[in-house]
């Protein structure tokens, strides 16, 4: 196919040219970088906790202040969830994976540092491991007798020092002491230390309020709590049972004090999906965007490529009375939009490219990997190819007789 | 001759159905994104005080014991708070503080409840505008003897009491009884002003500054007594005793909210801050010496509450509006070419450029003003879309009469200058030409 004429063509149209060139440039930038932020926002709907979720549920009370018999209300009502049909193993812990509400702390490696290494969150509850379904890397799990009273250690501050076994996650022990292993090795909080004795695969944060990358930043502590310092219950169920050990926990716990307020009942499932609403809604929103912009950048090319056919009408008929078959006339339209699909292709990598940059710097956004250029190319090649087609058909249905008209 | 044009601008409208078309959806769907998106973030970045939030301040002093370069914390420790609010030195000056309690009327037959109680001082509602639908407020004196009194929002008052004046009826806030004395209106302040504390900390998720107001309102001694255990520290900078008692903990927890009347009072009350904190550091409580002092627009700006992906949302609207706009630019320019037979005509019967440059015109904005209709419409859907989204703001969002103006305004605009290029071009045709070929 001959360049030449197309482009002597275009020289004569340059605005409507220039125009159709802008719009698939911009077109380009912005549906490059609202796919590259929609697959940032599913990637993080993913994030991996570390618990088995597809087999917990959380029941929270509401907090009843100050009971004196906490601490056996705690353990009866543990027991009687552990009786249930479906439950097979049951947990009072402090926290529970994306619920948005976490103990935090500063941590240090050497008592003397000034300023804290880092902030971790702190999980702590009798039987955390086994009720979470966390699975141990390394070391081991607390054993019964290394558990102490949360009530009152808090109180207690000689009883803290007691406190003396931790268990880390994995990213926690390669972030503190890169290449080594953590086992042994003392953590500081404050003036106390305590020794990591066993090492997770990973158990995420509550709340992501440090950054995505502090998301397993986390450290289990053998305490154990009581009806007035924690009000999550966590309940591992057997498969396809955790919508009926749900109703049959609530009600046995309501049946055993009818004053208490259940705050939330859910599954770990449900509580994730809500974690990450804002996301998916994002993602959603993103979606119809680019719809949306294809369809218009589409139109747009059909409304020029129209016009554009109707104003050569004349010029087609003498080009075929002159010998060009339908097919020339089908390719010259096609080239010629391949031709200004290309150049605002580039055009809008340019500038796709100088979004990215402007989203890295607000919007804490990675760089725009290097597969979205040529996937977005071809996309809009395609797009562009289509939307030609009906207009280059009806200039190639032309007859030659319009040539010999009112010349 | 401006009904001349609308004329020719409707026959020609009509002569080619889907190139109109084809510009009415592109400038509708172009003005329904960015209006949707212009809607929501007028409403979450808009002044909740309109001609008062000039006069209101958020003062912060900081009696942390570290040197560290940084802002002060967002809100006061108790000494201070209680110190610079009971020197009355502002015209009106107010103390906040929230926590969750559970609350229970005797009277109706209704579970307990879980529900954000503000405690406050008298001052709050006075300052802020707070609409009452029945009794008042409570007196300073209230505040002075911890008075068992409360004042609870129109939707508590609905639930428990079915809408009627519960005034003097008293009500079970944890394990202690409280006399109802005002029952507000319906009152949605965007944000929740009052209470926006810890913005930079957030990182852009600000959305939960939009939440309702709370549904229960104590003096803030009494709320101490009620539900001391519950209030939350906002930060800490030592260990403090167990059982918490925030009073004399290490820890901020309170906002202080004043109200200075006119410019001499701001830079008194600016002074005051800083021989306050200039005394307590002599008493050797206090170390820091940066005082803060911003009206509420510059709080609200300082906190960035308005969540960052509606930000995103508002800059991606505008992009596609742009492309929406290439795209009308683009097909116009095909119709008003495609006529320069008709243009040649009349130039050579006498009608001026200008004559021609204004028709054109017309016809554009034509086009905007049914893209208009056409965007407002989808503006419509794109807000029942919002309110449909998991936000907490997303029960105030409505188009309120400004923003449907605006609508048209904008549609009206987009189309006018997205004709100026296709205008100027057609104007320009040369008749001689164009008679020629004919």
């Amino acid at each position: 196919m001959e360049l030449r004429p197309i482009l002597s063509t275009l020289r004569r149209h340059r605005i409507p040219a220039l125009l159709l060139v802008l719009e698939i440039a911009l077109t380009c930038a912005i549906v490059c970088n609202a796919v590259f932020l929609i697959s940032q926002r599913l990637q993080r709907t993913q994030m991996a906790s570390g618990v088995a979720e597809s087999e917990l549920v959380q029941i929270q009370l509401a907090a009843i202040g100050k009971p004196a018999d906490a601490k056996a209300r705690a353990q009866e009502d543990l027991a009687l969830l552990r009786q249930l049909p479906g439950v097979t193993a049951a947990a009072l812990v402090s926290q529970v994976p994306f619920t948005n509400s976490s103990s935090n702390t500063g941590i240090k490696l050497d008592p003397a540092q000034k300023l804290p290494t880092l902030n971790a969150t702190m999980y702590m509850g009798e039987g955390l491991i086994g009720t979470y379904g966390v699975r141990l890397v390394a070391g081991r799990d607390f054993q019964a007798d290394e558990y102490l009273d949360f009530d009152a250690m808090k109180s207690d501050p000689n009883l803290q020092s007691k406190v003396g076994s931790v268990i880390v996650t994995q990213a926690l022990g390669e972030r503190l002491w890169p290449g080594q292993s953590p086992l042994g090795k003392n953590i500081y909080l404050g003036e106390t230390s305590v020794r990591v004795i066993g090492v997770v695969q990973a158990l995420i944060r509550p709340s992501l309020f440090m950054g995505d990358d502090a998301a397993q930043w986390t450290m289990i502590f053998p305490l154990r709590m009581s009806a007035a310092s924690a009000s999550r219950y966590v309940l591992r169920t057997a498969s396809g049972q955790r919508e009926a050990v749900l109703e049959g926990a609530a009600k046995a716990l309501r049946k055993a004090d009818p004053h208490r307020i259940i705050l939330e009942k859910k599954t770990l499932d449900d509580i994730r999906r809500e974690f990450f609403r804002n996301d998916r809604a994002m993602a959603g929103i993103l979606v119809g965007v680019i719809i949306a912009l294809l369809v218009v950048t589409a139109l747009g090319i059909v409304g020029l490529a129209s016009f554009w056919v109707a104003q050569r009408r004349r010029t087609i008929g003498v080009r075929r009375a002159l010998g060009a078959t339908r097919r020339n006339i089908l390719n010259y339209f096609q080239t010629e939009n391949f031709l200004l699909a290309t150049i605002g292709i580039a055009l809008g990598m340019v500038l796709a490219y100088g979004i990215n940059l402007f989203l890295m710097t607000h919007y804490e956004l990675p760089r725009l990997p290097p597969i979205y250029f040529p996937v977005g190319a071809v996309v809009l090649w395609l797009i562009g190819q289509a939307a030609v087609l009906g207009p280059a058909l009806r200039a190639a249905a032309v007859p030659p007789v319009v040539a010999t008209r009112s010349v | 001759m401006l009904g001349y044009y609308l004329d020719l601008a409707l026959r020609s409208l009509k002569r080619n159905k889907v190139l109109t078309a084809l510009m009415v959806l592109a400038i509708a769907v172009g003005i329904g994104a960015s209006m949707t998106t212009l809607t929501v973030m007028h409403l979450l970045s808009g002044d909740p005080l309109p001609g008062k939030s000039a006069h209101l301040f958020y003062a912060q002093v900081d009696a942390a014991p570290d040197a560290k370069k940084r802002e002060p914390y967002d809100v006061l420790d108790y000494q201070s708070a209680m110190d610079l609010w009971s020197a009355k030195r502002a015209d009106r000056q107010t103390l906040i503080a929230d926590s969750q309690i559970k609350v229970h009327a005797p009277q109706a037959n209704q579970p307990p409840l879980m529900l954000m109680m503000l405690s406050t001082t008298a001052d709050f509602f006075p300052m802020f505008d707070v609409p009452f639908q029945y009794g008042r407020g409570w007196s300073a004196e209230d505040d002075a003897t911890h008075a068992r009194v409360a004042v609870i929002s129109a939707d508590l008052n609905n639930k428990l009491f079915g809408g009627t004046d519960s005034t003097g009826r008293s009500l079970r806030l944890r394990d202690s009884d409280v006399r109802i004395v005002g029952v507000l209106k319906p009152w949605r302040p965007s944000p929740q002003f009052y209470n926006v504390a810890g913005g930079r900390f957030s990182e852009g998720q600000t959305a939960a500054f939009y939440t309702k107001p709370e549904d229960v309102f104590t003096p803030l001694g009494s709320g101490l007594e009620i539900n001391g255990d519950n209030f939350q520290p906002f930060t800490c900078w030592g260990r403090p005793s167990m059982p918490l008692h925030l009073q004399s903990a290490p820890c901020v927890w309170i906002g202080l909210w004043v109200q200075l009347d006119d410019a001499a009072r701001v830079a008194g009350y600016r002074r005051f801050l800083e021989d306050y904190v200039a005394q307590q550091k002599a008493l050797g409580r206090i170390t820091r010496s940066d005082t803060r002092l911003r009206d509420l627009m510059q709080w609200l700006d300082f906190n960035g509450v308005v969540p960052r992906d509606v930000r995103l949302q508002t800059w991606l609207a505008f992009a596609f509006l742009a492309i929406c706009l290439f795209n009308t630019v683009g097909l116009l320019l095909a119709k008003f070419l495609r006529r320069s037979g008709e243009i040649g005509v009349r130039r050579a019967l006498g009608a001026s450029r200008a004559a021609v440059f204004a028709q054109c015109l017309t016809e554009a904005g034509m086009i905007g003003l049914i893209g208009g209709v056409a965007g407002w419409l989808l503006t419509l859907a794109g807000l029942w879309l919002v309110r449909r989204q998991p936000t907490p703001y997303a029960d105030m969002v409505h188009l309120d009469p400004g923003m449907f103006l605006a609508t048209f305004a904008l549609a009206v605009a987009t189309s006018l200058l997205a004709g100026l290029l296709p205008a100027m071009l057609a104007a320009r045709v040369a008749p001689a030409l164009q008679l020629k070929t004919l």
